[in-house]
């Protein structure tokens, strides 16, 4: 479990980082924190030929609020993102994902720009920002992009990322009248879940309204449940989604847990966090 | 902290002798470790250092077609490149069989697989670097092929015999036994309730912190190898190099610095291993191995993999008449060396409804060969799986009598006045507690409160389960368990202790630590017994070189056996001290004890001499003492227990959970054991030990398995998909004990480091199956997943 060798540069420039990453093309990987793409490069599952190591841009770092949107920038740690009190007031959602998120260690060093890049269909944040209607922001040679965080998650751990493209941060429209709830499963606290629903609805009159069901563990990608939030919108909390979820997720099996088991479990969660959301 | 309170200086409040035994002394080497002080085998440091990583079958059963080393050996930094044949020439062949397994049979095992390889992951090529990184490039660079051959994944498959693995035998069983005492029909003919359950337990490994590792150091000059190992027997390795690497056993030096927990998996032959010291010897230079994550998880031994059929007969007042079992069990391509792979399957059968008075008994047993890793020893060897279906099938006894568990395991565990008392499985036991345990369990849980509450949450829909678990296990293990059978294991185990001139003392052990506190045990019961502080005591182990002879550290026998021979050769140092003592003082030996550090007055405790004193004498003046005496001053006890082939404990657990019924979750809310291991040598230890192997079984109850797919691929190599028990999910465990001394030993230890591991899964399985009894569910197949838990509830 030694990495092959590669080339490290550590730009002090979002500019220089660009070039870099214009210049070498697929051959470089962007190291952010580090905790996904090295095991991967230890394990030999991944390679690169040179590491663009982008901890050194202060810019990407930290969360920052503007009249109608939160900005969490690439860089910020997870952890950042668990404590910060602009993310609880502002975002609750990410605050109350970020627990879930592996263990305290892993969320010093991993970054929120770093796990929607690499899209792993079971982690939070890339669900946590369809629920969001969040924004990907990136940054590259050619220029600046903004691309909702509905149409950028393209498959198992495919995004709409282009080549030589990086991720600059995330926008959070503000959503005051909203409540949400994040619910997973996981067999032990800190790992990826088998299945889990970031979900966030405005309560009138004990009917939910403008629902918002999103699944991590529910597809190859993180999925909108868009037949499920239709069934569950303008009424009180429903007690069974089950054939709208059927046709909203398509989860694969794992070693342990069959495809039809985990959509059982979303019908679990679905219920729980309709409940909690109109509770 | 300043420098100076971290030397050894005797602190003034420091108990005294009478104490040591029975106290909650922190273990010295705690701090050590720490403070990142541990000197691991991955810490050495040599000149010409190389280092070896291995090609591994990317098949479980291929025909190795040709192998070309030419750009490996072209790439930067490589020493070397070697395929089985080579290293062979240095390196016998070894079968791992016992003579006292009748019949068991597993083919020659070379340190390379040399024209086929039996398992994914076995390894068939060497690579030797400057660096493990070079080494691992250079790895990629060897060009295979291979000729896939039918690879036997799944144990019944095996045992029809459809495919035969190994091509000079006629089948894949490497060792069956059957017992039947007679009756067993009958008693379950006249029965008035019979049970019948299946039950399957998965596939796991140990997962020790540190790796396996290995550094071989071969010195030409004096055709000498010392090799640095992370091993729980480093006599028996030793004796190994020397017969298999065709060396004097003299040259032959084994060392064990800090070791990273063993579990059982540092006690056997790795080819692998092997290997590396062979290419010591080849390239004449120190050579190292430490297996990666990934490679441990395709060659640590695996263990478990067990199918069992048990039937229960019983009367209509409860009591139990007969047990009959079948076990089959697969074990990998190869019985490994030297303590083969049928232990476990025996002791499956040997310690089925152990706990019970039932006098007939019926079992069968399969052990077979497949393409998968190979299976061997590991913590609390084969109790889990006895312990679990004899709980679950007394369970289900129980619900189907109407009775309550613990009072249907009252009714039938065997009276505690009647030892020595043998079992229906023909095992002998001195001396048990059952029902004192039962008792103080029950009163520990607060059982019947626990009911009630239980019965209030249901109405709530809750669903708490509340499981028992009875168990014996094997500990003090006599010559009967391996050197009957021709392995050179040692049963016996030695301890030197040396009065120094400062009247310091230091004590050598063959018994090895690995982690769980027996060097500060033996430091305990040296200080005890000499009549000295517990500062004044420095203990050494795990070099051949240096220490007595021994067996080492396994089968929960580092306490009782290398504890005693401590103690001996305590109580003959002390006898020597006070000899010294009385030519000096010139009194009568009679009239004099040691207590703290001092000769003293056994009648009025006036202190006579320190033994700093006396030691200066006797080492440099013993010009001033009586010119025929000759003091003594360094002592070698041996202890080997002979009269019972084990010294068995006892114990019971309880578990608590609870039963997400939408989800399949099990939630565990509490966790009790109550254990009797005899003396009680340091309470912190002992409990610490229960509740390490608690979480060990509650991996194999709720969270760990090795996948394999159908072409015999491990599917979940990491820690990320393979799930060892952490913190998060346990509960508090709550330890008890009952001490009911051996009478086989002056110390009364028994083990008790297996303890923990033993009982758990079944009280675990049982409490979930408790919780699900009102639902008409059930679960028999470890790990009890959240998708097992929802196909016993027919949800989905």
């Amino acid at each position: 479990m030694k990495a092959p060798a590669f080339a490290y540069a550590k730009p002090r420039s979002l500019a220089e980082v660009c070039a870099l990453l214009d210049e070498r093309g697929e051959t470089a990987r962007v190291l952010a924190g580090g905790q996904s793409l090295v095991p991967m490069l230890n394990l030999r599952v991944a390679a690169a030929d040179l590491l663009v190591d982008i901890s050194g841009i202060e810019s990407l770092r930290g969360v920052s609020v503007t009249a109608d949107r939160l900005c969490v920038g690439a860089l910020t740690s997870h952890r950042e993102v668990e404590q910060s009190a602009e993310v609880a007031r502002h975002a609750p959602l990410l605050a109350q994902a970020a627990p879930h998120i592996a263990h305290v260690a892993i969320r010093n060093s991993g970054t929120f720009g770093g796990s929607i890049a690499l899209a792993d269909p079971a982690a939070e944040w890339p669900a946590c920002c369809l629920a969001l209607d969040a924004t990907i922001l990136t940054i590259s040679k050619a220029g600046k992009r903004s691309i909702p965080a509905r149409a950028f998650f393209k498959g198992l751990f495919s995004t709409d990322l282009r080549p030589g493209e990086l991720i600059t941060g995330v926008e959070i429209p503000l959503t005051p009248g909203h409540r949400s709830v994040f619910l997973e499963l996981s067999r032990r606290r800190g790992d990826y879940a088998i299945v889990g629903v970031a979900a966030m609805a405005k309560v009138q009159g004990g009917t939910l309204q403008d629902v918002r069901l999103a699944f991590l563990g529910g597809g190859d990608r993180p999925l909108l449940a868009v037949h499920a939030m239709k069934a569950a919108e303008g009424k009180p909390p429903l007690a069974d989604l089950g054939p709208a979820l059927a046709a909203d997720l398509s989860p694969m099996a794992d070693l342990d847990t069959s495809a039809r088991t985990k959509l059982h479990l979303a019908n679990v969660l679905a219920r729980r966090a309709l409940a909690a959301l109109a509770g | 902290m300043t420098a100076r309170d971290e030397l050894p200086v005797k602190d003034s409040k420091t108990r005294t002798q009478s104490g040591y035994i029975g106290k909650s002394e922190p273990r010295a080497n705690a701090k050590r470790l720490l403070q990142g002080r541990g000197s691991f085998i991955d810490d050495l440091r040599f000149p010409r250092l190389a280092h070896v990583a291995f090609l591994r079958s990317p098949h479980a059963h291929a025909k190795i077609k040709s192998m070309d080393f030419s750009k490996a050996r072209a790439a930067p930094g490589v020493i070397g490149v070697f395929d089985g044949r080579a290293v062979a020439e240095y390196c016998s062949p070894w079968i791992g069989v016992l003579g006292h397994l009748k019949g068991i049979k597993s083919p020659p095992q070379y340190p390379l697989a040399i024209e086929r390889a039996c398992w994914q992951g076995e390894a068939v090529a060497a690579v030797v670097a400057e660096t493990r990184a070079q080494a691992e490039d250079a790895v990629e660079l060897v060009a295979a092929e291979w000729d896939p051959l039918p690879a036997v994944i799944d144990m019944h498959e095996s045992l029809s015999g459809k495919v035969v693995i190994h091509p000079e035998f006629e089948d894949n069983i490497c060792f069956s036994r059957q017992i039947d005492n007679g009756e067993v029909d009958a008693a379950f003919k006249n029965a008035d309730v019979v049970v019948e359950e299946s039950y399957s337990f998965g596939r796991h490994t140990g997962v020790c912190l540190e790796g396996r590792a290995i550094l071989a150091d071969y010195n030409a000059g004096e055709h000498m190898l010392t090799v640095h190992h992370a091993t729980q027997a480093p006599h028996m390795m030793q004796d190994i190099f020397s017969k298999h690497l065709n060396l004097p056993e003299a040259n032959v030096r084994v060392i064990c610095r800090d070791i990273g927990g063993a579990y059982g998996i540092k006690v056997h032959v790795y080819p692998d291993e092997m290997c590396t010291a062979a290419l010591s010897i080849m390239l004449r230079r120190p050579v190292k191995f430490v297996a990666d994550r990934l490679e441990s998880f395709l060659s640590d031994i695996h263990a478990r993999e067990h199918k069992v059929t048990v039937r229960l007969a019983a009367t209509k007042d409860g009591e139990i008449l007969a047990f009959d079992l079948d076990d089959l069990t697969a074990i990998g391509p190869y019985s490994v060396y030297p303590r083969t792979s049928g232990i476990e399957g025996n002791q499956v059968v040997n310690l089925t409804g152990g706990p019970y008075k039932h006098k007939h008994y019926r079992a069968s047993l399969n052990v077979v060969f497949t393409n998968k890793n190979v299976t061997c020893q590991y913590r609390a060897v084969g109790h889990p799986i006895a312990v679990a279906l004899t709980e679950g099938i007394v369970d289900l006894a129980a619900q189907k009598l109407g009775m309550d568990p613990a009072e249907f395991r009252r009714r039938n565990m065997i009276p505690d006045d009647a030892y020595p008392y043998t079992g229906a499985a023909g095992m002998k036991y001195e001396v048990l507690t059952h029902h004192q345990c039962l008792d103080k369990l029950l009163s520990l849980m607060d059982y019947k409160g626990l009911r009630a509450e239980q019965a209030e949450l249901r109405k709530k829909g809750v669903y708490r389960g509340i499981g028992l678990a009875a168990m014996i296990e094997v500990t003090n293990p006599s010559p009967a368990f391996y050197g009957v059978g021709g392995a050179r294991i040692s049963a016996q185990d030695g301890a030197t202790l040396r009065l120094e001139p400062t009247g310091m003392l230091t004590v050598l052990s063959s018994v090895t630590e690995q982690g769980q506190g027996t060097e500060g045990i033996f430091a305990q019961i040296a200080a005890t017994v000499v009549g000295v502080t517990m500062d004044k005591v420095k203990v050494i182990t795990g070099d051949t070189s240096t220490t007595p002879y021994g067996g080492g550290t396994w089968a929960s026998r580092g306490a009782g056996i290398g504890g005693e021979a401590v103690l001996q050769a305590g109580k003959a140092l002390r006898s020597n001290i006070l000899d010294i003592a009385a030519a000096i003082l010139n009194v009568d030996k009679a009239d004099l004890d040691i207590f703290s550090n001092e000769v003293i007055d056994l009648a009025s405790g006036e202190s006579k001499l320190p033994l700093a004193e006396l030691g200066r004498v006797a080492y440099f003046r013993p010009d001033t003492l009586p010119m025929k005496f000759q003091s003594e001053l360094m002592v070698t006890r041996h202890y080997t227990p002979r009269e019972y082939g084990f010294t068995f404990t006892n114990g019971i657990q309880a578990s608590l959970v609870e039963v997400d019924v939408e989800t399949g979750f099990v939630k565990l809310l509490k966790h009790w054991c109550v254990e009797d291991c005899g003396t009680v040598i340091n309470p912190l230890l002992v409990d610490e030990q229960i509740r390490g192997g608690v979480v060990q079984g509650i991996g194999a109850a709720l969270f760990e398995e090795c996948h394999y797919s159908e072409d015999g691929q491990l599917q979940n190599a990491t820690m990320a998909d393979y799930l060892v028990p952490m913190s998060g999910e346990m509960p508090d465990i709550v330890c008890g004990h009952v001490e009911s001394k051996t009478r086989t030993s002056e110390l009364g230890a028994k083990g008790v480091g297996e303890a923990g591991t033993a009982g758990a899964p079944g009280a675990v399985m049982n409490a979930i199956n408790d919780a699900l009894s009102s639902l008409g569910a059930r679960v028999t197949t470890m790990p009890f997943t959240p998708e097992r838990v929802l196909d016993a509830l027919g949800k989905k």
